[in-house]
């Protein structure tokens, strides 16, 4: 093998241009506790060049396992068994390890999940953009660097100048990612992996980098492969669409068709799973009652308290929130907007720095060990990451036991009565309770989760984005059964997520959080994109306004279209107190919005909204 | 560098010396609480309670302890620990003596084990899993299991007694050649490879198999990077950190084995001298080569967290 060096490959001859591909009959197998078994069985596919061709399927797939194959990798404990994988002249299963690397990095390039895990974190950024093309020598290090800063220039970084001299931690994830996609790029390679690149980002950050990858992977006529779950994403990206399902293709077509005209059970139900539905609410909450949840005026933070009493990072400030019994309230907002700083100080976790919490009108103690086991059971948690939450030496049983004898003192018959009738609620089969975590699937911990917190038969959940987590379909059904739970058992919720489809389809009420001020809260009826542009701007906040509009809509054609905005320019000085969102608000009034703090004004049909521009919609601009 | 940096480096020398001050604290007291004292061996079995007590003043060990350790501290901080009451010499002239001695021993074996660990650790997490790593790691967990006496015990009875290869005594004269020096310290210093190596080696293994691991090295592998690249130039520079613990860990376990090893080869160094002087009731001598030794323990740990801090990116640039 080693005889046929790649460099003599006409896929590598012409910078710029894509490579076919051809995948036959590609056969991958794991390694497991009772020997090998096939996660990859028989794909065939090609990709003609300058084609966009999309791997999706939900985790376990095989969709990443297939797009690493292309360059001839399989991750550790899996193997290629078979088939062959083509790319121009190349056969890349046939190559040797050192004809592997010579193809790694030059004709197929390779852009993963998660950058800030990607980048070496003790070196600079320009060392490991330009890093490829040094290592297969294709232009000198200054070259290398000029090419890098017109690539930073044409994925719209900022200061492209001298980004490259910071360290992956001095940039934000957006940046990052297309950092990465600079360092993919710089050897012009014929083929470009994309493996859920912007899955790990904001919605609002994820529409600027899927613009940038889109143009430059166009621009370029660079064959590319995007993997991932996300329908709306990919109906954005890509020419035409692979469905996986266990690895093996459910469906192959033009993105077009399988959008619109599916022909596949099973994209049909993928498709379902992306467009959720509103679940029924519970009964009407009776607004004159005390709440069962109420939050005011609250500061928290982290880290140590100055003389004023506040924290070291503040993160939460003047937030007023109402749970009343029954209802279910969203609190949404990109990462870091204090979101799951709200359920922590509410769960007792964080103690607030000002303001207060109140359970049913009562005042609650700011600490865990202050408050009593009642107000304990009445507030259960339950955390985003069920692998984490569960201790994975405990079985189900005594997972679910724990509460049951703390708040209720059950033992014998009765927690185990107790205990078939928690599973039976979350629609799981008796049979798990002597499982360990380990053993369950994804969504099933998920509901061992749920079921934890009901053990303690609380009248609040905090659910913080409880199916982030999950894929799609399982997480539509963990969000049924939520909204089943609510019903029968006059749950409330205190539900947090980034997904402004997931809190719409279950809450009555939306929160939205920005740098820890609540901007805005709306009815459900006027969360959806819809709505806001019907009511006209002045009556959203700018940042929900841009926060809607950038969730990826399941049809062709809406990344073209959508008008979700930012200033291109932060503002320059302001006044203290003023807007939080000021910087980024493509409305902000010069004059005002810099120079007032924003006042909060109750909305029509219920709701508020912390902005200026809500009081003056006559200068709508 | 920047002020936090700085700040962070000040912190922990200044937790050093308030470490060193406890000690200096602990050892003190533990001394005092040994049975018998210097009065008592001195006398010997002529001792009797009026001679006892009469020798004590003459010493100053009836004054009050607080007093004692207050003066004694002085006479540390300023160089001057005091005589041994034993032979009247100056317990600085003493150590002075011995303190070349031991250094070389350290320092010939730290030379070659440090190298010696680090590139089996490295290359053992380069090829995990593979016949070489097993037979690296099965060596070490052997070797790290026998103690050192042993060790340097079987190491005299074959290459000394039995082979007549090597001296079983390790001390050479002041104007020895370099082949007599180098027989001369074969054995000790294998003793205390033997016991050093294996940790270090274990602990880089873990440190660079646990970048390994890291995503960023499969992107580096997807972007076409030889396997040394991916451990010389990455990997290895965010291991640094637990590898310098791990080679202060060591080394300062150096410090134990020395007492060990000096008494079995007889070799004059201060940790023979410690020994000699615990025999004796030497206190001053005993206190001030216990410090001795916490503080190089001291200061190999503290080096190892500066370099720690020093190579933590996220900290040195903000």
């Amino acid at each position: 093998m080693s005889a046929a060096p790649p460099s003599s490959a006409p896929a590598q001859a012409a910078p710029g241009q894509g490579a076919a591909v051809a995948v036959r009959g590609l056969r991958i197998a794991a390694k497991g506790a009772s020997g090998e078994h096939t996660i990859v069985h028989g794909l065939d596919f090609d990709i003609a060049p300058g084609e966009v061709l999309a791997l999706i399927g939900e985790s376990g797939s095989g969709k990443t396992t297939t797009a690493l194959a292309l360059m001839g990798y399989a991750r550790q404990g899996c193997r290629i068994v078979g088939g062959s994988v083509r790319i121009g002249d190349i056969d890349v299963l046939g190559l040797d390890a050192a004809a592997q690397r010579r193809l790694r990095g030059r004709t197929v390039a390779y852009i993963a999940q998660s950058a800030a895990a990607s980048f070496n974190p003790s070196r600079t950024l320009m060392d490991q953009v330009v890093e490829p093309a040094l290592i297969h020598r294709l232009m000198s290090r200054d070259e290398a660097e000029r090419r890098a800063v017109a690539l930073f220039r044409e994925l719209a970084l900022p200061r492209p100048d001298s980004i490259g001299q910071r360290y992956p931690h001095q940039v934000s994830g957006g940046q990052l990612q297309r950092l990465m996609a600079a360092m993919a790029l710089i050897s012009d390679p014929a083929l470009v992996i994309l493996d859920e690149p912007t899955t790990a980002l904001d919605v609002t950050t994820q529409i600027e980098v899927l613009r940038a990858f889109r143009r430059v992977v166009r621009e370029r006529g660079t064959s590319a492969v995007y993997v991932t779950h996300d329908l709306a994403v990919v109906a954005q990206m890509a020419d035409r669409i692979l469905v996986l399902r266990h690895g093996a293709a459910r469906e192959l077509g033009d993105t077009r068709q399988i959008i619109e005209a599916p022909a596949d059970d099973y994209t049909r139900s993928l498709l379902a799973a992306a467009h959720p539905a509103p679940r029924a609410g519970g009964p009407a909450a009776d607004a004159t009652a005390t709440p069962l949840l109420s939050v005011r005026g609250l500061a928290a933070g982290y880290g140590p308290r100055g003389a004023d009493g506040m924290p070291a990072v503040p993160i939460l400030a003047d937030i007023d929130l109402t749970v009343r019994r029954g209802q279910a309230i969203g609190v949404i907002g990109e990462s870091g907007s204090g979101k799951t700083t709200l359920a922590r100080v509410v769960a007792g976790l964080v103690a607030p720095a000002r303001g207060e919490v109140l359970l049913d009108g009562a005042l609650l103690p700011p600490t865990l060990a202050r408050r009593s086991k009642d107000q304990l059971r009445r507030i259960q948690i339950v955390f985003q990451i069920a692998d984490t939450a569960l201790n994975p030496a405990h079985t189900v049983e005594r997972i679910l036991a724990r509460p049951l004898q703390l708040y209720h003192g059950l033992s014998g018959a009765a927690l185990q009565a107790r205990i078939a009738r928690l599973l039976d609620l979350v629609q799981l089969p008796s049979a798990v309770a002597g499982r360990l975590p380990g053993g369950l699937s994804g969504g099933q911990k998920q509901r061992i989760n749920l079921a934890r917190a009901l053990a303690a038969e609380p009248d609040l959940i905090l659910a913080d984005e409880v199916t982030s987590a999950l894929d799609t379909v399982v997480g539509a059904a963990v969000l049924d059964l939520m909204a089943e739970l609510r019903r029968e058992l006059g749950l409330s919720y205190l539900f947090i997520s980034h997904d402004l489809n997931t809190v719409r389809a279950v809450c009555d009420e939306v929160v939205v959080l920005y740098a820890g001020r609540k901007v805005e809260s709306v009815p459900r009826e006027r969360a959806g994109v819809a709505e806001g542009m019907a009511t006209g701007s002045a009556a959203r906040h700018p940042y929900f306004d841009l926060l809607a509009r950038s969730v990826p809509e399941l049809r062709l054609g809406w990344l073209d279209e959508t008008a979700a905005r930012e200033a291109q320019q932060p503002a320059g000085a302001r006044a203290a107190g003023c807007c939080v969102f000021l910087d980024r608000c493509p409305v902000r009034l010069a004059g005002v919005c810099d120079s007032l703090p924003p006042p909060r004004r109750s909305l029509p049909g219920g709701g508020e909204i912390l902005c200026h521009r809500a009081e003056v919609p006559a200068a709508r601009a | 560098m920047n002020a936090l940096v700085l700040r962070l480096i000040a912190a922990r020398i200044g937790l050093a010396l308030v470490s060193l001050l406890l000690v200096s604290a602990v050892v003190f007291a533990i001394t005092a609480l040994l049975p018998g004292d210097a009065a008592e061996e001195k006398l010997g079995l002529e001792a009797t309670a009026e001679t006892l007590a009469a020798l004590r003043h003459e010493m100053g060990l009836d004054r009050p302890a607080l007093l004692r350790y207050g003066d004694w501290l002085a006479g540390m901080a300023g160089g001057d620990p005091g005589r041994s009451v034993v032979s009247g010499a100056l317990v600085g002239q003493l150590i002075a003596s011995r303190l070349p001695n031991s250094l070389l021993l350290a320092g010939l074996t730290a030379a070659i084990s440090v190298p010696l660990a680090l590139g089996l650790g490295i290359a053992a997490a380069m090829w995990r899993g593979s016949r070489f790593d097993r037979a690296v790691s099965m060596g070490a967990v052997a070797v790290v299991s026998v103690p050192e006496f042993l060790i340097a015990t079987l190491a005299v009875l074959l290459f000394a007694v039995q082979l007549r290869w090597l001296p079983a005594l390790a001390y050479t004269g002041p104007d020895a050649e370099l082949a007599e020096l180098a027989r001369a310290y074969a054995l000790p210093v294998f003793s205390l490879c033997c016991v050093i190596i294996s940790q270090m080696l274990r602990m880089t293994r873990a440190a660079v198999v646990d970048q390994l691991r890291a995503p960023y090295i499969e992107m580096l592998r997807l972007k076409g990077a030889s396997p040394l690249r991916m451990v010389l130039r990455h990997a290895l520079p965010n291991a640094l950190g637990p590898i310098a613990n791990a080679v202060a860990l060591s080394l300062s376990y150096l410090l134990g084995g020395v007492i060990i090893v000096e008494t079995i080869f007889n070799y004059p160094g201060v940790a023979k001298l410690m020994v000699d002087g615990v025999t004796q009731r030497d206190m001053p001598l005993v206190q001030t080569c216990a410090m001795l030794f916490c503080a190089a323990y001291l200061l190999l740990v503290t080096v190892a967290d500066v370099l720690g801090i020093v190579s933590n990116p996220k900290l040195r640039h903000r």
